[in-house]
């Protein structure tokens, strides 16, 4: 069975189970491992990639339900948001571990590309989702205010 | 004078890595690369590498190419090891930064124990700077005096004309200059030094400067390879089914209908549980939960954690053994004008790293090569070749970035290590990569928590509000009995478990501390910060409770007794200064204070709290000193400071495993809670200037966080907090 489908501007088409949650084919099919697992139930965000420019948390969308969509994995980032974020990301030395970054970058670049210039308040909304347990939260925010001020210019 | 902005490293990296895979050199990246997704040249000698034209010591090999490789010995899993460890050696050795790139060394106790450990290779106790300062400075040094003297055979002129800078060598008479690369094949033949002159620290150009991490371009563009990310040809995914109970194990179990999912190739028993190795994560988790397992449950741990505590309870009235005693505590408090008592309850806790833990194996006959974000090497290797019946010496490990550990993967059991082991044994070792890979719900149920504590404390005041006793009862499961760490038992006594406690900075008279330890059927494990996890918050809070009865501010009360404890004072002088400890609050809010010291570093933070219309404790602010001795990365100390205090937060506003029939009660991060974005405080570090030999910062942040909070808290609502976490009490 197969989902047909476009991946980071390239149309894709996967031979799995339809019922295989997106994280697991985007990483064991076709090869892209920069989208973590680390819940497998969309409470931690590690997953996140955008489905028509928006996040959403791969470990619980099943390959079928993106057929015909547009996908966006870490690898495929290329928005001037996405860019700035992940600048801002090396600037700003947010990452420790790093597993969790991969989520967070398109939570934020997916923030910035609908909300040029988030509060505070907007980036608890967009952002709490995504566990880091480093907590490199305040970095995080730092960061996403340093790309947000980088894309006005 | 600092380095490169992190912007301009990125970029000048990429452009070196493209040049050296056209000059043919070794190409390995910050990160991991595999030649051909099969294998890179661990194991071997060091400088064994092609185009390593100068490898002077086991940490260092400088290619013709100019570029220099540290050979880190401990893992990377977040808290800047590979990023201060290259530091340390590329000062001494005045290397270019940008061309500074880390590679993990082989499991390998001769040539890369922890100094701090004895004869094992491991990261742990915050010690991976502490242990490898004055032996990588050296090896930076004699490095850079080959350099030189190799330039000075080459050149013929005098050493002491030649100066070094950022990865060249010149000589002003004759205006000659050199980088590393052209010079390591002479230095090469050049016998290495005896001894060495270190620099002077005045003269430190990357230590204690912004030197950018190694790993943030890695970590911010999804490159970065954790063990999740190996994929080896014919690798297939292994889900091991463990029993519910701690102490069950399989009676019988039927694989007929995990067998049937497709892709799912094999079923096998192992000594933990029943493992199903299939093409893909997606099989082997499907195949997993179609396993029927009839469980043998009568060796297992059926408590419930309340029914534990209640035990601890008691225990805590009963004789214990001594961890320090000084005076005659009991009667100095029996006799005081005023007497304090309190009893503190602390859960068991999960590390829950954001990379649910993975190892690949590949075992045949007479090898097995494993890749893991491995903290303990030389016992995971150990361990690893008792499995599979092997030689220590057949075990090679690829230690890879790990996703987080907090503690959970220096495990002297080597748990997940010997699963993968054993899979792939009863798999056939036929020399097919195995991933074993755990869920969420596997690190949360699957043990090797932070121990849960009872303690218990009694202190006497005189009339003048002087502390004149101090009694101190913990009663707990040891971290360290019936490991390769029991040598941390010292008659009878866990230093793991009084750490904290046992050393209690304060002058006061008379000091008892005591500890019961227990026996479970629940395994445990250190968590970050280890004994000052709990020590902290009962010897800080209780602290905080004899200054306000003493009718004394809790700032001044603890400076006064810190004499004798120059660094310890210090740095919660510096805490309350910087946090405007004097400055009134608005009501609402509410201000508290905690020092502690872990791992030789010393820590004060003042939290700031505020107490919301239905009672909900918001964290608003930290201000944090830490003083590490010499700061070799303040952006990096900074970080861990930050971390730490959101580590700790989330653990002790909601942090806890808890056990209903010995089944634990969490399964996911719903049920296990843990801080986000929005909880975050914001957090202000100072960085204590000192001369005096690193120590370590992975960890000690962590330690007054809790009561720093906890006191503040108290500060707001005049509600003192004894049962964690401060959820369970309704205070978060």
């Amino acid at each position: 069975m197969s989902t047909s489908f476009s991946l980071n501007g390239k149309s894709t088409t996967l031979d799995a189970d339809p019922n295989m949650p997106l994280l697991w084919a985007v990483r064991e099919v076709a090869g892209l491992p920069g989208t973590k697992f680390g819940c497998g139930m969309a409470l931690c965000g590690a997953c996140t990639v955008h489905l028509d420019g928006k996040a959403v948390r791969s470990c619980v969308t099943p390959l079928s339900t993106v057929a015909g969509r547009k996908v966006t994995t870490i690898e495929g980032l290329a928005s001037k948001p996405a860019k700035a974020v992940q600048a801002a990301w090396v600037k700003l030395q947010v990452p420790q571990c790093g597993y969790c970054q991969s989520g967070q970058i398109m939570s934020a670049t997916a923030l910035l590309e609908s909300n040029s210039a988030p509060t505070d308040a907007d980036i608890d909304s967009a952002m709490s989702g995504n566990i880091c347990r480093c907590a490199t939260y305040t970095r995080i925010r730092a960061a996403i205010h340093a790309a947000a001020d980088a894309i006005k210019v | 004078m600092t380095t490169n902005t992190p912007a301009a490293s990125r970029s000048t990296r990429r452009e070196f890595l493209k040049s050296a895979g056209t000059v043919g050199a070794v190409a390995l990246t910050i990160g991991f690369e595999w030649a051909g997704a099969t294998r890179r040249a661990f194991g071997g000698p060091v400088a064994a590498a092609a185009g390593a034209a100068f490898a002077p010591n086991a940490f260092l090999r400088i290619g013709s190419d100019n570029s220099v490789t540290v050979i880190a010995k401990h893992v990377e899993l977040g808290q800047g090891a590979y990023t201060g460890i290259a530091t340390v050696l590329a000062e001494e050795l005045d290397a270019d930064w940008t061309q500074v790139r880390v590679e993990s060394a082989p499991a390998d106790a001769a040539r890369y124990a922890n100094l701090a450990f004895g004869k094992i290779q491991g990261t742990g106790g915050s010690s991976a700077m502490a242990n490898s300062w004055m032996q990588l400075r050296e090896a930076g040094g004699r490095a850079r005096v080959m350099l030189l003297t190799a330039a000075a055979k080459q050149w013929k002129v005098p050493v002491t004309e030649l100066t070094v800078a950022q990865g060249t060598v010149y000589h002003a008479g004759s205006k000659r200059q050199a980088k590393f690369g052209a010079l390591a094949a002479t230095a090469a033949t050049l016998p290495v030094p005896e001894t060495v002159t270190l620099k002077d620290p005045k003269d430190f150009k990357l230590i204690g400067h912004h030197t950018p991490r190694v790993d943030a371009s890695a970590k911010s563009d999804g490159t970065a390879q954790f063990t999740l990310d190996v994929m080896l040809p014919g690798m297939l995914v292994a889900l091991l089914k463990r029993p519910p109970l701690f102490g069950a194990t399989v009676k019988s179990f039927d694989a007929t209908a995990a067998s049937a999912v497709p892709g799912v190739v094999k079923v096998v028993e192992v000594p933990r549980g029943v493992a199903v190795v299939a093409k893909s994560f997606w099989a082997a988790k499907q195949g997993r939960d179609a396993l029927q397992i009839v469980w043998d449950d009568s060796k297992a741990e059926k408590r419930s954690s309340a029914a534990i505590m209640d035990e601890y309870r008691r225990l805590a009235d009963q004789p214990a053994l001594s961890a320090r005693k000084e005076g005659d505590a009991a009667k100095a408090i029996q006799g005081a004008a005023r007497k304090l008592s309190a009893s503190y309850e602390f859960p068991y806790l999960a590390h829950a790293p954001m990379e649910p833990l993975d190892a690949v194996v590949k075992l045949s006959a007479n090898s097995c090569e494993i890749w893991a974000g491995d903290q303990f090497q030389t016992i995971d290797q150990a361990n690893a070749a008792h499995t599979a019946g092997l030689d220590p010496q057949q075990v090679s490990i690829h230690t890879l970035y790990a996703g987080g550990s907090f503690g959970r993967r220096a495990n002297p059991g080597s748990d997940y290590i010997v699963e993968a082991v054993s899979i792939a044994k009863a798999f056939g070792a036929d020399g097919t990569p195995i991933k074993l890979q755990w869920t969420r719900e596997d690190d949360l149920h699957g043990g090797l928590y932070r121990p849960m504590y009872f303690h218990k404390l009694e202190a006497g005041l005189n009339a003048e509000g002087q502390l004149t006793g101090w009694r101190h009862v913990i009663v707990g499961q040891s971290i360290v009995a019936d490991t390769a760490f029991a040598a941390l038992i010292k008659d009878g006594v866990d230093g793991t478990s009084v750490e904290g406690a046992a050393n209690i900075a304060y002058a006061i008279p008379n000091i008892a501390v005591d500890l019961s330890t227990t026996k479970t059927g629940v395994p445990v494990l250190w968590w970050r910060v280890v004994g000052s996890s709990h020590t902290a918050f009962a010897v800080e809070t209780f602290i905080d409770e004899a200054a306000h009865a003493a009718g004394q501010d809790p700032f001044t009360f603890r400076r006064k007794l810190l004499d004798q404890h120059p660094r310890m004072k210090a740095v919660l002088e510096l805490a309350a200064d910087k946090a405007g400890w004097s400055t009134p609050l608005p009501p609402g809010k509410g201000r508290g204070i905690a020092v502690a010291e872990a791992f030789k570093s010393f820590v004060a933070q003042v939290a700031e709290v505020s107490v919301g219309k239905d009672g909900q404790i918001k964290v608003d602010r930290v201000v944090c000193a830490v003083d590490c001795g010499t700061p070799i990365n303040p952006d990096i100390i900074a970080a861990q400071m930050e971390g730490g205090i959101g580590f700790g937060l989330g653990a002790v506003l909601y942090g806890a495993i808890t056990l209903k029939d010995g089944r634990i009660e969490q399964d996911n991060f719903n049920g296990y809670r843990v801080l986000r974005m929005n909880e975050m405080p914001k957090v202000e570090v100072h960085i204590v200037p000192s001369t005096e030999a690193p120590t370590g910062v992975g960890e000690p942040g962590v330690a007054p966080l809790g009561p720093a909070v906890a006191n503040a808290i108290f500060a707001a609502t005049g509600k003192r907090i004894h049962v964690l976490p401060f959820s369970s009490a309704g205070a978060a």
